[in-house]
């Protein structure tokens, strides 16, 4: 179905029309190749390129999640080809713990930060927050450009782990100590580690910059008119997403940098009373290595706002568009966000239950954690009631958004359970906790990234994807996100463990063989369906349908008064004046109105 | 909601102007600060459990006790580090003037005082320079620690791990406040804050500068004082 056929089957008067359908921009000055593809101070071209290195990225993590599920799935076959593309890694067509390690290591943590991080925020931050707030572009294109070249040294560097002869590192996404700061506790933990602390680094200062420019272009560069409760869901998102960026990776760093001195310079912050096999008792004394869990997941909680946050402003703004209906609950919605903002910070420790963690303090995190029910219910609420009753148009990004609101009721409420210190106990560590978050956080951000693609891509490149393979795209993805993960929290409730390199030598885990083998099956379906996506994206940068019209999907935000392909300064002439918040759909019989339109004198006021 | 058209005088928060009436260069230096704020945060909480949990802690004044050119025996507990802070407290006082001087467009006042901020910044690093020169011929460095505790039993390493590193991130943050103020010396001695009209840059320089001052009086009373 064309996106006309969708849009226009049951509206299809309006009374807008945009002033020009000009798409040639004027020039201001002459640009080569290095400054506009390479080197670019574009807000946009910026977004472009954190969308695709985080692609490469999410290509890469999401085909190890691939090798090692083969190893869970058939822990029995051999796969000859395994040795051709990862060597010694792969002896005999079987992949080695070690290389296994490495592989969940590095896949949880490219897809974490680097996709959804990254990928995610750095991508429609970038893209959404001037033309949204209506400005140029960011308050200091120039730093915007170092925060990505920052992430792609990061990307460098962190590729490079992969190539080192120990290989990279392969303790854990969460780099706890002794594992982390012992180059002799295993082979990853040697250059590999090294590697990937560097990388890290760079990561941080990467998303400093970028979060620094999203919070000053957003207070300080809003359009005329454009008061903070006129601006969309998607900017409150990306502004509470960059507040929790600044104030939690810098904590992350401080971990970091006394893992440093714990690695290369005899210090103990995080090692005590050590002994390795190998190496003998070590000299460290008076060090603590929950000291490190409680600076890691000082950031790690936020972390994962920060990669759920975009997700929700943009499918609050796409449901709102394609249902034809105000957002229910605006200012609600806005307050939950700053309240999931503040709780994000007051609960790490529920990371930490079985840590030896007094459990009086426990309770308190416990309290914490669930409060925070509270704000996501209230959002899941808004969106159903934007849902209901409305006029839906069924586009790829809107199916997209609907399943972010599947998958963050599904993961949410697992959530629930694990807050409880009390049911952690049995479930930590398990694959109720993979089921868990991979849900709420890794395929629900996944499907808002998804939607925020499929909405935006016609801005982004002046075409639209194609649409029967994004519903392609849509199904599979969602029935086999369900089909991997769900099975996962019987399994965890059974006690089967995260991390474990083979459960067949297990008596107790035996009878998940076959579930085992089709979660593997499902799983590399679902990752080639991905690669139909990506096909379906880079075919349609230069192939896809032209868009004709500034507003395709008649909304009302400010980035669709810009020109089909807007140049550097997004706006012909004069930057728009607000006039009304931007969820004016279906108002007094009209399908939408424009932030841009003034308020008429006949105009209802609610 | 947010539906009806502004009717109020003057709204900051509006739009089409800053809520705080500050470029974005000063809005995103008060973020970075906190920033930083939150990474000197998690050093010296890091350094405050750690040190509750372990049963000993050496005695800053035995361990802070020597000035240069002291005698072995020279027994004068943090008054070195008294007049390190002083020092560092008056930088601040000059860069004020240079702010203020910047305010009124005085540009020999911005000169002198940028000058005086920097020698004091500089005479900080060179004293915490002396220090840790000191402490190192003693025998203390990161992993090493050759003072008691101070009920006279052996102390972990922590002591002067943390103290290293924190200082030393501390001294690293003053020396990036030190290169900041001859870029700024640089570019009024270049008449480049005049021909903008305004002397923005100092202010925010400033801003940094006082940051990293207020940093020391509670990195000076982790590590001296308590």
């Amino acid at each position: 179905m064309s996106n006309e056929a969708i849009l226009h089957s049951s509206v299809v008067a309006h009374d807008h029309h945009d002033s020009h359908d000009d798409t040639h921009h004027e020039h201001h000055h002459h640009e080569t190749f290095i400054t506009k593809y390479v080197f670019s101070q574009d807000h946009k071209m910026i977004a472009k390129q954190f969308l695709i290195t985080g692609m490469f990225w999410a290509v890469l993590g999401g085909f190890m999640s691939v090798l090692f599920r083969l190893q869970l799935g058939y822990p029995d076959s051999t796969f000859p080809w395994l040795e051709d593309i990862i060597g010694k890694w792969g002896k005999g067509g079987h992949i080695s713990a070690e290389a296994y390690y490495a592989l969940v290591t590095t896949h949880g943590t490219v897809l974490v930060f680097f996709v959804l991080t990254a990928g995610l925020s750095g991508t429609f931050a970038n893209l959404l927050i001037p033309l949204q707030v209506g400005a140029r572009d960011m308050a200091s294109p120039f730093m915007n450009m170092l925060s990505y070249w920052f992430f792609f040294l990061a990307g460098l560097v962190m590729l490079s782990s992969i190539f080192v002869e120990t290989g990279p590192f392969s303790g854990g996404w969460t780099a706890y100590p002794p594992l982390s700061a012992l180059g002799s506790a295993s082979p990853g933990s040697k250059t590999g580690m090294d590697l990937w602390i560097i990388a890290m680094a760079l990561f941080v200062v990467s998303s400093l910059l970028g979060g620094l420019n999203y919070i000053a272009t957003i207070l300080n560069m809003r359009t005329k008119g454009m008061s903070m409760t006129r601006l969309p869901l998607t900017i409150w998102a990306l502004f509470f997403t960059a507040v929790l960026g600044v104030l939690s990776f810098p904590v992350l760093l401080s971990g970091f940098i006394l893992l440093i001195f714990d690695r290369n310079f005899g210090t103990s912050f995080y090692l005590s009373d050590i002994f390795v096999s190998s190496v003998g008792a070590l000299p460290n004394e008076g060090g603590s290595a929950i000291l490190f869990q409680h600076l890691f997941w000082f950031l790690g909680h936020p972390e994962v706002y920060i990669i759920l946050l975009p997700a929700m402003g943009m499918v609050s703004e796409i449901l709102s568009t394609n249902a034809r209906k105000p957002i229910f609950g605006y200012m609600a919605m806005v307050g939950s966000m700053f309240a999931i903002a503040i709780l994000a910070f007051l609960v790490w420790a529920h990371h930490m239950f079985v840590t030896g963690l007094n459990p009086f303090l426990g309770s308190i995190f416990v309290l914490l954690t669930l409060l925070i029910a509270v704000p996501s219910a209230i959002k899941v609420f808004n969106w159903i009631t934007t849902l209901w009753r409305g006029n839906i148009r069924f586009t790829p990004a809107m199916l997209f958004a609907i399943g972010f609101v599947s998958l963050f009721i599904s993961g949410g409420l697992t959530g629930i359970w694990l807050g409880n210190s009390a049911i952690d106990i049995h479930l930590h560590d398990t694959y109720f906790v993979i089921a868990h978050f991979h849900i709420v956080m890794g395929v629900a951000s996944m499907f808002g990234m998804f939607a925020g693609i499929y909405h935006w891509f016609p801005k982004m490149y002046g075409r639209y994807l194609n649409n029967n393979l994004g519903y392609i795209h849509f199904w599979l993805t969602m029935i086999g996100a369900y089909l991997i993960f769900w099975p996962m929290h019987y399994q965890g409730f059974a006690g089967m463990p995260r991390r474990y390199y083979d459960f067949s030598v297990w008596e107790s885990f035996k009878q998940f063989a076959d579930l085992n083998r089709f979660i593997s099956t499902v799983a590399t379906i679902v990752f080639f369906v991905q690669i139909m996506f990506l096909f379906n994206f880079f075919y349609s940068i230069f192939k896809g349908r032209k868009v004709t019209s500034t507003n395709p999907w008649s909304s009302n935000t400010l980035e669709w008064t810009t020109p089909i392909n807007p140049g550097h300064g997004n706006w012909v002439g004069e930057i728009p004046e607000v006039h009304r918040w931007a969820y004016d759909y279906g108002k007094d019989g009209k399908d939408f109105i424009p932030q841009t339109t003034p308020v008429g004198d006949d105009e209802s006021v609610h | 909601m947010a539906t009806t058209t502004a009717t109020a005088p003057v709204k900051y928060w509006s739009g089409g102007k800053s809520p705080f009436n500050v470029e974005y260069g000063k809005l995103m230096m008060w973020y970075f600060l906190m920033s930083d704020a939150f990474t000197f945060g998690a050093f010296l909480i890091a350094y405050g459990t750690t040190r509750f949990a372990t049963n000993g802690w050496p005695d800053p004044n035995k361990v802070f006790k020597s000035y240069p050119f002291a005698s072995e025996s020279a027994n004068a507990p943090l008054v070195f580090v008294s007049i390190m802070t002083f020092i560092l407290i008056i930088s601040s006082v000059t860069m004020v003037l240079a702010v203020h001087a910047g305010h009124k467009m005085d540009k020999k006042g911005v000169v002198k005082n940028l000058i005086l901020t920097i020698i004091g910044g500089l005479a900080f690093l060179g004293c915490q320079a002396w220090e840790w020169t000191h402490l190192h011929h003693e025998g203390a460095w990161w992993g090493q620690n050759p003072f008691p505790n101070a009920d006279g039993t052996v102390a972990t390493t922590n002591f002067t791990n943390f103290f290293f590193t924190i200082t030393g991130f501390h001294g690293f943050h003053v020396f990036s406040g030190v290169v900041i103020n001859v870029v700024m010396l640089i570019m009024t001695l270049n008449d480049k804050f005049e021909k903008r009209g305004h002397y923005l840059m100092i202010e925010k320089a400033g801003l940094y500068w006082h940051f990293v001052d207020l940093v020391w009086v509670f990195v000076f009373t982790c590590f001296y004082l308590i």
